[in-house]
């Protein structure tokens, strides 16, 4: 299965990954009318220190134990991709008290989010990738 | 070919079933129900009240999971006694089910105290299951008045369940703080602080004594007016089936890594087992959501005859109320106890970090709860504290303070 892995060395820190992630998550067509003057909520996120910068975002464990620890069975493995279905989470963020690498978040209203692949959205391929000017970050089988 | 039985359908059968499947396609799995119900997330009843989810939602597997999965589920009736030696079990229908390997997923009960008068109390709930919340939901009114004994996790959450519905709830705990199971005094100042300003009205260091009718004579010699009673003072964890039958039991029916009980052949996890809690070498129930599923795969998975260790158990809670979340783990080693604390005030909420013998060994989160499962890892994983920047972690939980090395690992290979 094709993941999301990241090459530290070549991340410029210019956060284009996340502004692509809001967009194509947005649902809205026109990227300007989906993020400008707006707070934006990417399931990707640059962070790091001391001028190394790296993009962290669900990494699709193989036995991944926020899958085991849903309380409402929200999270689920599909074709190997982990997925959440947001009609039965409630939002009591026990899937971030577990994930190792803090990839699950917040979104806009609170809910919790994570990197799906951009599946399920108007991307259809990962929008940090197609976006990212230095192939720093890269949607491929390892 | 084998025959399991699996005595339960919660979350552990859950893991069991799935458990079992990993590693034997063909056998026939029987489940005693004693509950009428497809498996459901136990933990949602609240949330159901609240009105955030319901019974279709709440299911924790879908419709088909037991056909899918070849399970013959038998509900309505309860398993009454265990014959380890024949490999049988009597159900109360006065049939006798024959086994190959036998899963006791029996889960906990609500505890209920001797209290003076609590048969002249009309409307007295219980907050464990399914049938439990749909009596409580049948009960109230828009002008209830609810009082709730026990400011655990199960009456709080009651409590925040039926805030919007009733007109008036309090609660009281004989201990001085709410949640006093996973918070310390202060943490849960913070907390107790955040429901009175939602409108729940507390009692600590009180309790309810007798009952007569719809008032309830306190400790204090208070007495408190009610219409409705939930008592919520603790579970324990139903041993009864593996005990009766000569199985080892502690506080819960004592089992392996492997989840086997010390009857041959009879296997037990969730709420009604013990475990290892690694974040302070004690055996102990851990009677959460994940805890209960890790336990019950790794059951299946020996029943059937593979080889599977549940050794990462931890004490984990992560629970908000009226949009505050609070997210604890671990085990809290204070000074008092060789450990150290950091401690930090943030925004609305709270910090406190508990390390010792140079590990994290639990925390306690209140308001910013971002990325928390960095921690919940660091304690599960033991991960030494001298191989990180412990003093950047402290401060925010990242993968930068993890190293080049963990993070070319975790960001450029599969996990």
């Amino acid at each position: 299965m094709k993941r999301v892995f990241v090459n530290e060395k070549w991340c410029l820190g210019c956060r284009l990954c996340e502004y692509n992630c809001a967009y194509a998550n947005s649902g809205v067509k026109d990227m300007i009318k989906a993020l400008k003057g707006k707070n934006i909520y990417p399931r990707v996120r640059i962070e790091g220190e001391d001028g190394i910068t790296y993009a962290v975002s669900c990494r699709h464990c193989t036995d991944p134990i926020c899958v085991k620890s849903c309380i409402s069975a929200a999270i689920s493995i599909k074709d190997g991709a982990v997925t959440i279905d947001h009609d039965k989470c409630v939002g009591c963020f026990t899937c971030v008290l577990v994930c190792p690498y803090g990839a699950i978040g917040r979104g806009e209203t609170g809910a919790v989010q994570k990197c799906e692949l951009c599946l399920e959205n108007i991307s259809g391929y990962p929008a940090c990738v197609q976006g990212c000017p230095n192939r720093a970050i890269v949607y491929e089988e390892r | 070919m084998k025959k399991y039985v699996i005595v339960g359908n919660g979350t552990a059968a859950v893991g069991a079933v799935e458990g079992i499947r990993s590693a034997d396609k063909e056998s026939e799995i029987v489940i005693v129900s004693e509950e009428r119900h497809h498996v459901y997330c136990r933990p949602l009843i609240s949330y159901y009240l609240e009105g955030k989810t319901d019974a279709r939602r709440m299911k924790y597997r879908p419709d088909d999971f037991y056909d899918r999965n070849g399970c013959r589920v038998l509900y309505g009736v309860k398993a009454v006694k265990l014959d380890a030696e024949n490999k049988s079990v009597l159900l109360d229908d006065g049939s006798q089910l024959k086994y190959d390997k036998l899963c006791a997923a029996t889960g906990s009960s609500a505890f209920v105290p001797r209290f003076d008068g609590l048969d002249t109390v009309e409307e007295k709930h219980t907050f464990m299951t399914m049938d439990d919340m749909l009596g409580l939901e049948k009960a109230v009114r828009p002008d209830s008045r609810v009082l709730i004994v026990g400011a655990g996790l199960i009456g709080l959450k009651c409590a925040e369940g039926l805030a919007h519905r009733v007109a008036e709830i309090t609660v009281c705990d004989l201990a001085d703080r709410v949640l006093s199971s996973v918070l310390d005094g202060e943490c849960a100042e913070v907390m107790q602080r955040h429901l009175e300003k939602n409108g729940i009205r507390f009692m600590l260091s009180d309790t309810a004594q007798s009952f007569e009718g719809k008032t309830a004579l306190m400790k204090s010699g208070k007495t408190v007016g009610f219409d409705i009673l939930v008592l919520a003072v603790g579970v324990r964890p139903n041993v009864s089936l593996v005990a009766d039958a000569g199985g080892k039991c502690g506080k819960g029916i004592t089992v392996d890594a492997r989840s086997q009980t010390s009857l041959t052949d009879v296997y037990a996890a969730g709420d009604c087992a013990e475990c290892m809690d690694i974040s302070c070498g004690g055996v102990k129930v851990l009677a959460i959501l994940p805890n209960a599923y890790m336990q019950g795969r790794c059951a299946g998975i020996n029943m059937a005859g593979g080889e599977e260790e549940f050794d990462m158990a931890i004490p984990m809670n992560s629970v908000g109320f009226f949009g505050l979340h609070a997210m604890t783990a671990g085990s809290m080693f204070d000074e008092s106890n060789g450990g150290e604390v950091y401690r930090e005030r943030t925004g609305n909420g709270i910090k406190k970090l508990f390390s010792r013998d140079g590990r994290l060994t639990g925390f306690i989160l209140i308001g910013d709860v971002d990325r928390a499962g960095i921690y919940t890892n660091m304690i599960r994983k033991r991960i030494p504290l001298s191989e990180v920047d412990y003093e950047d972690l402290k401060k925010i939980p990242n993968l930068f303070a993890f190293g080049k090395k963990y993070r070319d690992k975790i960001l450029g290979g599969v996990v």
